[in-house]
C-alpha cells in the first residue's frame, strides 16, 4: 500500500453515483475550510482551467451556493445548489445542478445530491465526495462532461504546439 | 477466493457470482492450480472504463492538487499564530 496517497481515487460504487477520495496532510477542520470559505475555494475550484468568476457559499441547512468559472476559452461554467446538512469540520450534504444543461434535460432529473465526508486521523485528512445522481443517465453525463474538460486541455495543447512550430 | 470473501466481507457464493460475471465479460482471467483458482485482473478489459472516468478524475486530481496548496498556507498561519500565543 502507499503510503503517499496524494492521488485522487474515482471509483463507481453503483450506476447512479461517483466517489471520489483524496488524502491531504492537514487535519481536517483546515480542509473543511478550505472547502467552505470562498476566498478560498476561488483558489481551487477551477482546476487550472479558468478562472472562478462568483464563489457564494450561505452555508446553513436550506443556504444556497454557486459557483461559476470562466474557462480560459472564455466559455463560462455555473453550478448552484442547497445546503441539506451541515455537520462543521466532518460532513456536508448538499444538492447540484449544472446551469447549462442540454435542451430538454429538466434540472430535477439531472441534479445530484452530493456528500463530503473528512475523516482525520494521524494530523492527515481523508476527503470522499459521494456524487449522487438520479439516474445513470445523469451520471453518465456528468463523468462525459469531464471527458470534453480533458478534450478541451488537449485542444489547447495542440494549439500551443502548433504555434510554436510557427 | 477466501481472501476475497475477507477482504470484501460478503459470502463465497456471492464472490462466485461475481467472478463469474467478470470471467463471462473478460474482466479477469482465471486459472486452476491444484485445488485452488487464481483470478488475475485483465487490464486490457479495463482500459475502456478507465479512459472513460481519466478526465473525470483529471478535473478532480487538479483541484485537489490546488487545495494543497491553499491547506499548506493554512497551517503556516495557524502554526504562526499558535507561536505567537
Amino acid at each position: 500500500m502507499a503510503v503517499t496517497s496524494s492521488e485522487a481515487i474515482l471509483t463507481l460504487p453503483t450506476d447512479e453515483q461517483i466517489l471520489v477520495t483524496r488524502e491531504f496532510d492537514a487535519p481536517k477542520h483546515l480542509v473543511y475550510k478550505a472547502w467552505t470559505t470562498p476566498e478560498l475555494v476561488e483558489r481551487w475550484w477551477h482546476a487550472k482551467r479558468g478562472q472562478v468568476t462568483v464563489v457564494e457559499i450561505d452555508l446553513r441547512v436550506g443556504g444556497k451556493w454557486r459557483y461559476v468559472m470562466v474557462a480560459d476559452d472564455g466559455y463560462e461554467v455555473g453550478f448552484h445548489g442547497e445546503y441539506r446538512e451541515i455537520v462543521p469540520d466532518e460532513r456536508i450534504v448538499s444538492t447540484e445542478i449544472f446551469e447549462g444543461l442540454p435542451e430538454g434535460v429538466s434540472e430535477q432529473d439531472a441534479a445530484t445530491v452530493n456528500t463530503v465526508s473528512f475523516t482525520e486521523a494521524n494530523g492527515r485528512t481523508t476527503l470522499t465526495l459521494l456524487i449522487e445522481a438520479r439516474n445513470k443517465t445523469s451520471r453518465d453525463a456528468i463523468i462525459e462532461s469531464g471527458m470534453e474538460a480533458g478534450l478541451q486541455d488537449a485542444l489547447d495543447l495542440l494549439e500551443q504546439t502548433a504555434n510554436s512550430l510557427r | 477466493m477466501n481472501d476475497l470473501v475477507r477482504v470484501l466481507g460478503i459470502t463465497q457464493p456471492q464472490v462466485s457470482k461475481h467472478l463469474r460475471v467478470l470471467r463471462e465479460v473478460g474482466a479477469v482471467d482465471m486459472r486452476e492450480q491444484g485445488r485452488q483458482r487464481l483470478y488475475r485482473l485483465n487490464g486490457q478489459a479495463l482500459k475502456p472504463i478507465h479512459d472513460w472516468v481519466k478526465n473525470y478524475e483529471r478535473s478532480w486530481s487538479e483541484r485537489f492538487d490546488r487545495l494543497d496548496g491553499v491547506l499548506k498556507e493554512l497551517k503556516q498561519e495557524e502554526e504562526g499564530d499558535g507561536g505567537d500565543k
